[in-house]
């Protein structure tokens, strides 16, 4: 939280991250960009949202802050807040602030997580205002054109508690993602893991059967980082039941039945 | 220890048969145990009460045969032995569970299956869903005498026992199944058997050629799709001993090595195949039953016709309503369905869309039928051109299935713990939800006036219960600097004394996340004051919860036997306290017997589909199970309760029970021994008994 210590050259990324494009998303960011609109990426888990968002930033040249959010984020955990050093009340801003600052993009992550209260906060920044209200400071931060925001969430949590308020989502530029089609996805795998194209094609199929177990006692499938991740082990040279069971039927569910049942998929496959 | 006398042994076993009544001579087998040491005694004796507490005919027949039996079996197979046999009489009968005693070298004979089998209820559930993953239609699993599919169902024998170890059998099972499914994957199940077969003189030979080339040919699939399944089938079948199949099949089915999805492939062979002496099956082979899957398919093929057109209609109507406002056209929508992978995709107008679930399903279905989407099935359905009748299955209206034979549709089955036997009795309860009537809509006013006093003051105290979002001072962390904390600080600091660290505000947010389930007793024991007292206080804590927000349900229960439970429903989770439902608080009255830990069972599944952090089961009750000429009345009944209650707070529930009655009972205790409980005798207490429940749980 100190913005001493991280300044925000840090978060410049320098190497180009890897990532498939899988339709337009790149083109329709960069259009979004170019007008000051704000992003909101849509999508399961595991789908390459994150890397999407690194891939952008390093496309695009800025820094990258991201805030994962969860359900005790407040206000001032994102704007800033005075701190006591030795006597005396010091203002360290917060990551939006730093972001709104610097002309980057502050990605926050899983936006649904956090409370409905705390995000109002971004409201007046998405929209054509652009602004930032520091109450505590008595500041009216204006964002440069550099400057851009981007949320995240995932529909497929079906929970009242979970959803995005229409006054926050009708802010954005929607971009929706999904699982990539399987050719793509295996050439993900394969770049990301270095598997031939037999076990590589192994891995797509267990996650499509796990995908059918979805809403049938999986609240999600595999995603292709859990099959990046299988891939890994795979290629270290871990026994590829071992390896699945580890990265994707355990990391899937806690439920014995439905382990048991993924268990057997693999051994079926493997 | 000391082996038991005979006097000692005669007077057990005269207890355990109540001789008085059913006059079994016990002399004959005192003489065999009385030789027996004091452990085998003891063994024995335990089984013959437990067994006689369930029938004392069966518990007799035990006893003359246990001996016997000891020599050759160990005790693990004489309590297996026991059990199916206790089993057996809850299923069907005395007659069919003395058959199970008299057989002791059948029971044997299968003491493998029992020991080392597969049990359909337990592998069905990782099976179903491993069947789910493998994809295509949806396929159920069903327990049957014959191993064989009909395209919708799988069957399974209830015991899977052909190989040595209980590892093996399961993977048998597996084996099967996805045998099973690879010939409705694979097109078997679209074959058309009466012309297949008509060219041959010996259809039946014909039949079995051709399904002994359609074997290898899903071999031959399984192996590509599924290699690890296939190494595992492989070693299954050399550790049954199965033949190595002959060269000249081998010969002959080379082909399927290289393109095996296509039945037409296996048929090209069915001449050839003809001639040749068919190979014995092997053990993961599943028949094909050509008559029970042609019918089966054919009623499906014209439901699922209808049903996606009609669906593609439905999608035509919300696609277009998305439209209307720039197009006025109303050409017929074309629609064009395209195979990605296994999945399908549709397109409507050359627009691609994204197809719902239930339509994807239904595509995927159709082409295993037909092997493509025939282009006219790709057309919406018009006004009104089908009957719904047609594709809709029926839902029975309860009453009616309670009256018929077959009462145990649709209904729940729920287990019920006998202490005597200490097992659960299976699928015992038969249960099911019913709406209840509602009664004088003016009650509830009438009771709200009469105890106005009491109501408001019980508002208070749920009010004041409520978690209300506050500023907290002086704490470690927080959003803004606690000014007077920090004054206050530098001036110790000043003072030369420590200086506190606690110098932030935080607001502390409610935060409430609770489900309560009331369930009340609506047994013919609570007629007068405790019905009364029961719905006065449902009236009041419902006044009082809707201040706090909580979401909350109320359910009534009683019946008549283990084959009829009822659930009343009063107000589910989901429903808002209105008029409605304090109409059916008022229609809350006595009607049969109190069997309370089936209810349990139900309401605690109910209760557990919901999320929230603290879920709480109320119980209102008389506090005396009972059932209609049942041994549910007494120890029975209390055991089973105790265990419901224990079952439910396993599953992360507070159970807690009040009884409204005037005297106490010294078994209450041992009944609610797994939940808190409270024992009441006057209306007034009951509501804040309950906000004092609430408080205890939430602060």
């Amino acid at each position: 939280m100190d913005s001493a210590q991280s300044p925000t050259e840090s978060h410049f990324i320098t190497q180009e991250p890897y990532y498939e494009p899988v339709g337009n998303e790149v083109a329709l960011f960069e259009a979004a960009y170019a007008n000051r609109l704000p992003v909101l990426l849509k999508g399961p888990t595991g789908c390459g949202k994150t890397r999407f968002m690194e891939y952008m930033a390093w496309r695009l040249r800025r820094p990258l802050i991201t805030v994962s959010c969860h359900d005790d984020l407040t206000t001032s955990d994102l704007v800033g807040r005075y701190l006591v050093k030795g006597g005396e009340t010091t203002w360290v801003d917060g990551p939006l602030t730093r972001a709104v600052r610097a002309g980057g993009i502050c990605y926050l992550d899983e936006i649904v997580e956090a409370r409905k209260d705390t995000m109002v906060v971004i409201h007046p920044l998405a929209d054509d205002r652009r602004m930032m209200p520091i109450e505590k400071l008595g500041q009216l931060l204006e964002a440069p054109a550099e400057f851009c925001l981007a949320i995240s969430y995932n529909p497929g949590y079906q929970s009242v508690l979970k959803e995005l308020k229409q006054s926050t989502r009708q802010r954005f530029v929607a971009l929706s993602f999904d699982y990539p089609k399987p050719e793509l996805e295996a050439k993900i795998i394969r770049h990301e893991t270095g598997l031939d194209e037999a076990a590589t094609q192994k891995l797509l199929k267990l996650a499509e059967m796990t995908r059918k177990l979805k809403g049938n006692g999986l609240e999600e499938g595999a995603s292709t980082r859990l099959l990046v991740h299988a891939g890994k082990l795979i290629a270290q040279g871990v026994e590829p039941r071992a390896a699945c069971r580890g990265a994707v039927s355990l990391a899937l569910t806690d439920d014995d039945d439905m382990i048991a049942a993924v268990n057997e998929l693999i051994a079926a496959l493997f | 220890m000391i082996p038991y006398t005979p006097e000692q042994l005669t007077l057990r076993l005269e207890t355990a048969f109540d001789v008085e009544f059913t006059f079994h001579k016990v002399d004959h087998l005192v003489d065999i145990l009385a030789p027996l040491d004091r452990d085998t005694q003891d063994f024995i004796l335990g089984w013959v009460e437990r067994i006689a507490s369930t029938n004392i005919q069966i518990s007799y027949e035990f006893t003359r045969r246990v001996v016997e039996a000891l020599d050759r079996l160990d005790r693990r197979v004489i309590e297996a032995w026991a059990v199916h046999a206790m089993d057996t009489y809850d299923r069907t009968g005395l007659r069919p569970a003395l058959e199970v005693l008299y057989k002791v070298d059948d029971f044997l004979a299968h003491a493998h299956a029992h020991a080392a089998g597969a049990f359909f209820d337990e592998v069905k559930t990782v099976l179903s869903n491993f069947l789910c993953g493998l994809s295509g239609r949806r396929l159920e699993l069903k327990p049957g005498e014959q191993l064989f599919t009909d395209s919708e169902r799988l069957f399974l024998p209830n015991v899977t026992a052909d190989m040595e170890s209980e590892a093996d059998n399961f993977l048998l099972c597996k084996a099967r199944v996805a045998f099973m499914w690879a010939q409705t994957r694979f097109g078997s199940c679209r074959m058309d058997f009466d012309t297949v077969l008509a060219g041959f003189d010996d259809p039946a030979r014909a039949l079995a050629a051709f399904q002994t080339l359609d074997n290898l040919r899903l071999e031959a699939c399984l192996a590509r799709e599924l290699p690890g399944l296939w190494r595992d089938m492989q070693a299954l079948s050399v550790r049954h001993g199965d033949p190595a199949l002959p060269e000249d099949w081998q010969a002959l089915t080379q082909a399927f090595n290289i393109d095996p999805a296509d039945p037409e492939s296996a048929l090209a062979l069915l001449d050839q195949a003809y001639a040749l002496e068919p190979p014995p099956p092997r053990v993961y082979h599943a028949a094909l039953n050509p008559q029970a899957v042609a019918e089966v398919r054919a009623a499906r093929m014209a439901r699922e016709k209808i049903l996606l057109r009609v669906k593609l209609a439905k999608l035509v109507e919300e696609h277009r309503a998305e439209k209307a406002a720039e197009q006025k056209d109303h050409h017929p929508a074309r629609f064009e369905a395209r195979q990605e992978g296994q999945a399908w995709e549709l397109a409507l107008d050359d627009l691609p869309i994204a197809p719902p679930e239930d339509v994807k399903q239904l595509l995927t279905s159709i082409s295993l039928d037909w092997g493509e989407i025939p282009p006219e099935m790709l057309t919406a359905a018009g006004d009104g051109e089908y009957d719904p009748a047609l594709y809709e299955e029926k839902e029975k209206n309860p009453d009616e299935v309670w009256q018929g034979t077959y009462h145990e549709e649709g209904a729940h089955l729920y287990p019920e713990w006998d202490f005597a036997r200490q097992h659960y009795r299976k699928n015992w309860c038969v249960l099911r939800e019913i709406d209840l009537k509602p009664g004088d809509p003016g009650y509830v006013d009438e009771v709200i006036d009469r105890h106005r006093g009491l109501v408001k003051h019980l508002r208070r105290t749920f009010e004041a219960m409520r978690d209300e979002s506050r500023l907290l001072k002086r704490q470690v962390q927080g959003d803004d600097v606690d000014i007077d904390a920090l004054v206050e600080a530098l001036a110790d600091s000043m003072d030369g004394r420590e200086m506190s660290d606690q110098l932030f505000m935080h607001l502390h947010r409610a935060d409430r996340n609770m489900a309560v389930m009331f369930m009340v007793d609506m047994s013919g024991s609570t007629r007068g004051w405790i019905n009364d007292a029961e719905r006065e206080a449902l009236v009041m804590l419902c006044e009082s919860l809707e201040t706090l927000g909580d979401r909350y349900a109320i359910y009534g229960f009683s019946g008549q036997t283990r084959k009829r439970c009822e659930i009343y429903r009063i107000k589910t989770f989901d429903q808002p306290y209105n008029a409605d439902t304090r109409a059916r608080i008022a229609g809350i009255e006595p009607r049969d017997y109190t069997r309370m830990g089936v209810a349990i069972r139900h309401l605690s599944k109910l209760l557990n589909e919901i999320e929230a952090r603290t879920k709480l089961l109320i119980a209102l009750s008389d506090g005396k199970p009972d059932d209609y000429f049942d041994i549910y009345r007494g120890r029975y009944g209390i055991e089973d309760t105790r265990q419901a209650l224990f079952e439910a707070r396993r599953s992360g529930i507070h159970p807690f029970c009040i009884t409204i009655d005037r005297e106490g009972k010294e078994y209450l205790p041992h009944m609610y021994g797994h939940a808190n409980w409270v024992e009441i005798d006057e209306v007034r207490k009951l509501p804040l008994k309950v906000a004092d429940i609430y408080r205890r749980l939430t602060t």
